[in-house]
């Protein structure tokens, strides 16, 4: 009987490790044959240089330009108006029906394929307002991709705050907004910017929903440049570019025939996937820094 | 609004132990939770410069009560007042629908069960109720804040390490902290939920005799579950049972002959 329990337990302890070193190992695997096309040919010239019909001397620049600057339209759109509207839910918001429906929905959207809201954006973004396939409307995209995680993730940060914090603030004489300003959002800091980096670090790697509100995959130049010579030195003509985007500009290059672009792709692929894990690294240490700091 | 003329307060000596001058009265004060009815038509009387003690068995709706004063509960919804708490010297009814609860909050300050100062430094923990009414003058606050820590008997031991988290504090000098916090900015009523019950024998003597200086300057509201604590630091004492009050009587005679046989009962552990 003891025998057969612990037959049964070394053969579960076996599967289980068996099952630990597929998943990882494949990853490993994947990651160390991305290394090994890629590494040697991620360099200056790689990073610096535009697309071209030679392998050797194509680059990455304006997928990396393009990337920034549809992440900078995101996380400008999609931040402020996550956070806020997590803010009014958790603290304004009263609890009826719609609210309900509401938090149902938000919750729900972010399931939701992301190929889903490239065909709402390319509704709405390129048709019906007229933005074309331009930085701005993929920001925006993916802007509305990120709005339910940064909603869900400051929600939770905010809610993780003991309502006694919240009565001292309020017995004091303290306003909501005086409440939120001063302790629900300082305190909650950490928790949602860990959120909002964990959400960026996903639209990064957004491939489908850019696709289709029609980024290009080859580009040879790049967009305007933000800041001018002249007054008022600051231009927002880059928002109405053409473009492109890693994910986007490694998938061209991964669908040649040809081994040194597939070197390329490999290349990209490793800057990605660089740019993700740091990112999520970022997270890991804001949360660390300042969960040290706030306790109660 | 008229004050009860007979109410459950009158003990077996009568008017002659009504408390007089008073800084605030409830009047016939019933609270809901919903539907649930928590507080059935208390009248207390709060004197001026004395410390009133509630006690009653677990449940009975002290902190409910408490709460009621700085309109805690306008912060949840499906909560209803009826009756009135009036303030005085200006008579006014704070229950009132026209009165703003952060004006209420404004004149009073509350100390909590449970510790909780802000995850900021002991200097902001104190600033803050100034920082809330606009105060901007940087000496103005320094002075508020040492003199605050001062009353709550706190200043000598933080006084070089005023940036450092009010948190990082031990219980004791979080909850005298707490104190210094309501302090700070001059209220006229304080209010105490079980203000000591998370702290050891030696910090509740301190907060204790902090509580005896205090009286001289500013009304203390206290719940305490501890009836020698009531018997110790008050001057009068509400016993509560089920949301209602029973008695109402100088601390002194409530404890030694009470007028009613269920405060007997309690005061001598035979319940609750
Ligand atoms: N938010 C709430 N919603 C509904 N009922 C509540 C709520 N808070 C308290 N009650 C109920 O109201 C009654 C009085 O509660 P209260 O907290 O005022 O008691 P208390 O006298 O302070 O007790 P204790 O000595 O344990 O702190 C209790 O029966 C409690 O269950
Ligand atoms: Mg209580």
């Amino acid at each position: 009987m003891i025998k057969r329990r612990k037959f049964s337990e070394a053969l579960f302890k076996a599967l289980g490790l068996s099952a630990l070193v597929l998943a990882v190992g494949t990853l490993v695997l994947l990651f160390g044959a991305l290394l090994i096309d890629g590494v040697g040919r991620l360099d200056w010239q790689f990073l610096t240089s535009f697309p071209s019909r030679h392998a050797s001397q194509a680059g990455i620049l304006p997928a990396v330009v393009g990337s920034t600057l549809v992440m900078l339209v995101t996380a400008f759109v999609g931040i402020p108006i996550g956070v806020a509207a997590a803010i009014y839910l958790e603290e304004y918001a009263r609890r009826t029906w719609l609210t309900e429906l509401i938090e149902v929905t938000v919750t729900n959207l972010a399931g939701v394929p992301s190929i889903i809201f490239g065909l709402l954006a390319l509704g709405l973004f390129v048709y019906m307002l007229g933005l074309g396939s331009s930085i701005l409307t993929a920001g925006l995209t993916l802007a509305l991709l990120i709005l339910p995680v940064v909603i869900v993730t400051t929600r939770e940060a905010i809610r993780a705050i003991p309502v006694q914090i919240r009565e001292a603030a309020f017995a004091l004489g303290a306003t909501r907004w005086q409440t939120v300003a001063d302790h629900v959002l300082p305190y909650s800091a950490s928790g949602i910017l860990t959120g909002i980096i964990l959400a960026l670090s996903r639209a990064i790697g957004e491939t489908a929903p850019i696709v289709t509100v029609g980024a290009l995959t080859f580009i040879a130049f790049l967009p305007p440049s933000p800041i001018t010579d002249q007054p008022p030195y600051l231009s927002f003509e880059w928002l109405m570019s053409p473009f492109t985007v890693m994910p986007i500009q490694m998938f061209g290059w991964v669908s040649r025939p040809g081994e040194d672009f597939a070197a390329n792709a490999a290349a990209a692929g490793l800057l990605l996937v660089g740019m993700t894990l740091a990112m999520n690294g970022l997270a890991i240490y804001v949360r660390y820094r300042m969960r040290k700091r706030v306790s109660w | 609004m008229a004050r009860p003329v007979d109410g459950p307060y009158i003990d077996s000596a009568g008017r002659g132990d009504w408390p007089k001058p008073l800084k605030a009265e409830t009047c016939e004060l019933s609270f809901y939770y919903g539907t649930r009815l928590v507080l059935k038509r208390v009248s207390v009387p709060i004197a001026e410069c004395n410390i009133t003690a509630l006690i009653g068995p677990s449940g009975c709706g002290k902190s409910t009560f408490l709460r009621c004063f700085n309109r805690m509960h306008d912060l949840y919804p499906g909560t209803r007042y009826e009756g009135a708490i009036v303030l005085y010297p200006d008579s006014r009814n704070i229950l009132d629908r026209e009165v703003d609860p952060i004006e209420v909050r404004m004149r009073l300050a509350m100390v909590f069960q449970k510790p909780n100062p802000f995850p900021k430094s002991v200097y902001e923990n104190v600033a803050y109720g100034l920082r809330v009414r606009g105060v901007k003058d940087r000496r103005a606050i320094d002075e508020k804040v040492e003199q605050a820590l001062r009353s709550a008997a706190l200043w000598e031991e933080v006084k070089d390490r005023l940036s450092a988290l009010g948190t990082s504090l031990s219980g004791g000098q979080q909850q005298r902290l707490c104190i210094a916090r309501a302090l700070a900015t001059d209220p006229e009523l304080l209010l105490l939920d079980e203000p000591t019950s998370a702290l050891d024998p030696i910090a509740t003597a301190s907060i204790e005799e902090l509580l005896q200086d205090l009286k001289r300057r500013v009304t203390i509201l206290i719940v305490t579950h501890n009836m020698q604590q009531a018997a110790r630091i008050s001057d009068w004492t509400a016993f509560m049972y089920l949301g209602e009050l029973v008695e109402f009587g100088p601390t002194k005679r409530l404890f030694t002959t009470p007028a009613k046989k269920q405060t007997e009962d309690y005061i001598t552990g035979r319940f609750g």
